[in-house]
This record gives structure tokens, sequence and C-alpha cells, in this order.
């Protein structure tokens, strides 16, 4: 075990230094001066020659890479709007995020999960048809459209929540929902399905031929082999919604850190939008290394090889 | 399986598909979705660009039956000619990922060994970044069109086609089939094009189908963030937009651009799930 998860960190160096190097070359790919590009239009001739300076633009591109990767860790890459090192720009923001990847992971799993197992139970029934449907419309849902809805109905009809920033639990609701919602159509897809594939085994056949009531062998038997796959869904649902998360949070104008890499877009700061990129992304695998972990240790028919 | 639909398996999977109640509902969306792609300078209403000051957030009425937006735009005119844009992004950009993915997932799955293990690695590269964030990247990088969004959205979505051809490649290659032409001296491109991909076939189907309806709520979803198709052009994100400005005093004008972006997702999700069960009736339960 220790041994798969050594040898699966290992093939997360070429893809991150892979993620790097597309984040470093942004810049470059740019059409134009990347000197002009982040010193923006209104720029005098000395300000670009000052950014070239700064940035060591000037230098062979593979020590431009380095002096990039040098910054990353040590705070000498700097924000051109916030003036301070971009990582510590990021990391308030990925807690923000964090929080709210949480609380829609708990939304998503809860109403995923149950709608999943109901329909997979009482299969063919009218509330599987009506789950179903509904799942398929959480996943074809414009998040941003459905975070609008939610707050025409929620904080300017009735009032009842704020429809954006951040603060108490109130502010955590909706956003929360919305984010949830595809993810709990995602969940529920996947449980239906699994959940299925284990009632259709010979030993959930023989469990019910045995006289074990049917509720017995749906939690006992079923469920625990079922939840399997679900377990990973939820594992990349998770860390879908650590990095995307901006639109919701553009929506509910939630401080986090894919609404802070738009404004970064927007604002030409290169250097967060830089290693925001490098950060989110390496989050994201280390999060899909525990998911495949987690999967290894849930089903020991899987091999660590 | 009669005989005849084991000469004609195209024709058997349409006669599954046509069982499916779901799935021809969401064929149906797509034709309609299509049909106002092609057809908008016949159909639509009104011109999708003509301001009118004095008819600026007029609600829904016979005269304009989805009502104006914030500068008096007939927002039925502008859905209509939406669907042209959405529909040439979606193709364009999953054109590109067919073209690229395919070949990269059959030169890998097909030759193996170094090659292979090269072009996984860069998709996994690529898979690295969550969601739309390649897409949003590369957009921030070229500058928003809609040529570059094509391309960035073609680009974010070439790894699923890849991984897709190179699993089905993988397995169709150790057939006898593909042994025996192989055998007999065809080369390899002509291996691969004539007996290896056409059996890949159903998979990318349905993955094309399904990878419409994600492209289509990438692309709007950058527009809404301001970084897709610019206004004054009516994309259904850019339109929802500038409509959240309006929520409290006019409703209407973002509630509309959302349906028709969720109704054609859900047709092409309809539609991808249903082809799933028509193309691999073993799958189905």
């Amino acid at each position: 075990m220790v041994k798969f998860i050594v040898r699966r960190l290992m093939l997360l160096i070429p893809v991150l230094i892979g993620v790097s190097v597309i984040a470093f070359l942004m810049l470059h790919l740019a059409p134009g001066d990347p000197a002009e590009l982040l010193a923006g239009l209104e720029a005098s001739a000395e300000d670009i020659a000052a950014l070239r300076t700064r940035f060591g633009l000037d230098k062979p591109l593979f020590v431009q890479y380095f002096m990039f990767l040098k910054g990353l860790f040590d705070g000498s890459l700097i924000s051109l709007k916030y003036e301070m090192p971009a990582a510590s720009v990021i990391f308030p923001r990925i807690l923000n995020t964090l929080k709210l990847a949480c609380a829609s992971i708990v939304v998503a799993v809860a109403v995923g999960m149950i709608a999943g197992i109901v329909s997979a139970v009482r299969r063919h029934s009218l509330v599987d048809y009506v789950s179903t449907t509904l799942a398929l419309l959480g996943v074809s849902m414009p998040v941003f459209w459905w975070g609008l809805i939610l707050i025409m109905i929620f904080s300017v009809y009735l009032r009842w929540l704020p429809s954006g920033g951040m603060g108490g639990l109130r502010y955590l609701v909706l956003p929360a929902i919305v984010l949830g919602t595809a993810s709990a159509g995602a969940i529920a897809r996947m449980t239906r399905s699994s959940m299925m594939e284990v009632l259709k085994q010979d030993y959930i056949t023989a469990a019910k031929a045995k006289g074990l009531p049917e509720r017995l062998v749906i939690y006992r038997h079923a469920l625990r082999n079922a939840l399997i796959p679900t377990v990973t869904v939820v594992g990349l649902e998770f860390g879908y919604m650590l990095a995307g998360a901006v639109l919701t949070e553009t929506v509910f104008s939630w401080p986090g850190v894919g609404r802070l890499i738009v404004d970064s877009i927007l604002a030409r700061d290169y250097p967060v939008v830089q290693a925001s990129l490098v950060l989110v992304a390496g989050v994201f695998v280390l999060v899909n290394l525990g998911v495949d972990v987690l999967y290894a240790f849930l089903d020991p028919r899987i091999r660590y090889d | 399986m009669t005989k005849e639909s084991t000469k004609r398996p195209a024709h058997a999977a349409w006669r599954r598909l046509k069982k499916n109640k779901i799935a021809i509902a969401g064929l149906f969306i797509v034709i309609l979705y299509v049909a106002c792609a092609i057809f908008a300078p016949y159909i639509s209403p009104h011109d999708p660009t003509k301001q009118s000051l004095a008819d600026s957030f007029l609600m829904p009425n016979a005269e304009h039956l989805l009502g104006c937006d914030e500068f008096g735009r007939d927002i039925l005119s502008r859905i209509i000619w939406g669907a042209r844009i959405s529909l040439l992004i979606q193709v364009s950009s999953v054109i590109v990922a067919l073209l690229v993915g395919i070949s990269l997932g059959a030169l890998g799955g097909y030759y193996g060994g170094k090659l292979d293990e090269l072009i996984m690695r860069f998709m996994d590269i690529l898979l690295a970044f969550p969601g739309m964030l390649l897409a949003l990247a590369i957009v921030a990088m070229l500058g928003p069109s809609v040529r570059n969004l094509i391309v960035a959205i073609g680009i974010y979505s070439v790894p699923q086609f890849a991984r897709i051809t190179r699993g089905a490649v993988l397995a169709i290659s150790a057939n006898e089939y593909v042994l025996g032409a192989k055998a007999i001296g065809e080369s390899d491109l002509s291996v691969i094009v004539r007996y290896v991909l056409p059996n890949a076939l159903s998979p990318i189907i349905v993955q094309t189908t399904l990878r419409m309806a994600t492209v289509l709520l990438t692309a709007s979803g950058l527009g809404f963030l301001g970084l897709g198709v610019q206004p004054p052009n009516p994309e259904w994100g850019t339109m929802l937009s500038s409509a959240r400005m309006y929520l409290r005093s006019a409703p209407h004008v973002a509630i509309f651009p959302g349906l028709a972006i969720m109704i054609t997702v859900l047709g092409f999700n309809f539609l991808g799930d249903g082809l799933q069960d028509a193309l691999n009736p073993r799958l189905k339960e």
C-alpha cells in the first residue's frame, strides 16, 4: 500500500512539472511582447523596461522558468495588483473556496446518495422516474443561472437569505446548494447504477433466499459494496468544486480562488493567474490521488500495481 | 438478433433508440436547436441587435413573446440567433477535439510503448486543470473572441476523446481480424482507419453527444464571466451576464436565456444517454 502511494506520488511529479510549464508559458504564448502585456495599455516605455528587468524577461526562457518556479516557493513572484507575494494573495482565497466546497459536498452527498438509493431500490417506479429526471436536470443546469434563480427567489422576493458576500452560515446556504446541485446529480446517477449492479449479484439473491428482511439486505449487504464507486465520484466532485467554483463564486461574490483567477485575468495580474493555476492543479491532482488510494483501500479486489 | 440487424448494426441501434422516449425527446430538442441555428434569419421575429430604448425591460407580450432586454432588444430573437453562435462553437470545438483526440488516442493505443506513455502523460497534464480552468486559462492567454473560444474549448476536450479512443483501440487491436489484416501486409494507417476506428465508433459517438452538452455549458459559462463571446453578440451566457444587474426589476431578462441553455444541454444529455443504451445494448440492466 505504501509502495503504491509512493509510486503514484512519483507519477505526479512529471504532471506537476508539465502544469507549471503550461502556466509559465501562458505569458509567452500570448500574442505580443510579455513585458507590454504585463504593463498594460497605458504603460510608458520606462514602466515596460522596469517590468522586463523585474521579471527577467530579457533572460533565456529556461532561466525565466526556473525564476518562476523559485518565485512560487520563496515569495519572489509578486502580484502586480496587490504588490505582495502571489502565494500570500492566493492562500486565503483557497481557504474560502475550501469552506464553500465542504458545505457543497455535504449537500451533494446527502441529496445525491438518498436519491440514488431510493431510485435503485424502487426501480422503474414514479419515484425513480422523478429522481433520475431531476438528477439529469441537475447536471444540465448552468450553475450561474441556477444561482441567479435562487437569488431571485430567496433574496429578492422572500428576503430570507443574502444574495452574496461572505459572513455567517446564512451566506453559505445558497452558494452551497448551487455548487452542490450538479454534483448531487452525478452522485445520484452513480449510486443508482452501482446499486442496481450490486442488487443483481448472486450474494444478494442468496441473502434474500436465506430469509433476511429486504431492509437488512439493502443496508448491510448491498449498500456497502455499491458505495465504493460512489466514493470515487464524491472525491472527484470535491476536486472539481475546489477549482470549478468560479461561476458560483462570481454569482455570489464569494471571495474564493476561482473568482481570484478571473479577476486577475481581467486585471492582467499574470503572476497571480500563473501561481493560482499551479496551486489549484496541484491541489486537484492530490485530491484525485487521495480518491484512488481510498478506492484501493475500500475495495480489496484492487491490486496495487 | 434477426438476420437483418446483424447486417445493419446502425439500423438495430436506431430501432432501440426509437423505443426510448427520453432519447427521442432529446433528439427532438437537438433538432429544434439546430433548426433555430440554421433558419435564424427566417424565423426570428425581430432584429436581434436592434435597440429601441422605449422598449427596454418590456415584459413579455404579443409583439415580444419573451419581452425585451435593457436596450429594448427582442429577447426571443436574441435567443434564436444565440443558437447559431452556440452551435458554431460547439461543432467547431468538438471537431477540433475529435481530430486531435482520436489521432492521439489511436496512435497511443495502437503502437503502445514509449509513444503511448508520452501521449497519455501529456493528457494527464491537461486533465490536471480541473473543469473549465484549462479553457479559462487558454482564453485568458489568447484573448476573448469566437475563434479563440473554439480553440480553448477544443483543446480542453481533447483528453476525453484521446482516452476513449485509446481504450477502444487497445481492446480492438487484439482481435483476430485486426491481426489478420496486419498479417496480410496492410499498412498500419490502413489497419487503423479501416479496421480499428470503425469499431471504436460507438463510444466516440456517445462521448461526442455528451461533450456537446459540456461544451455548451463551458462556452456560456465563459460568456457569463465576460471571457467568452463579447456583447452585443447574443450568446446565451453573455446575455445572462448583463441580465444579473436587473434581477429585481426585470427577472425575465435573466430567466429565458438560462432556460435556453438548460433545455439544450438537457437535450444533448438525454440523447447521449439514449445512444449509450442503444449502441451498447448489453450494458443495459
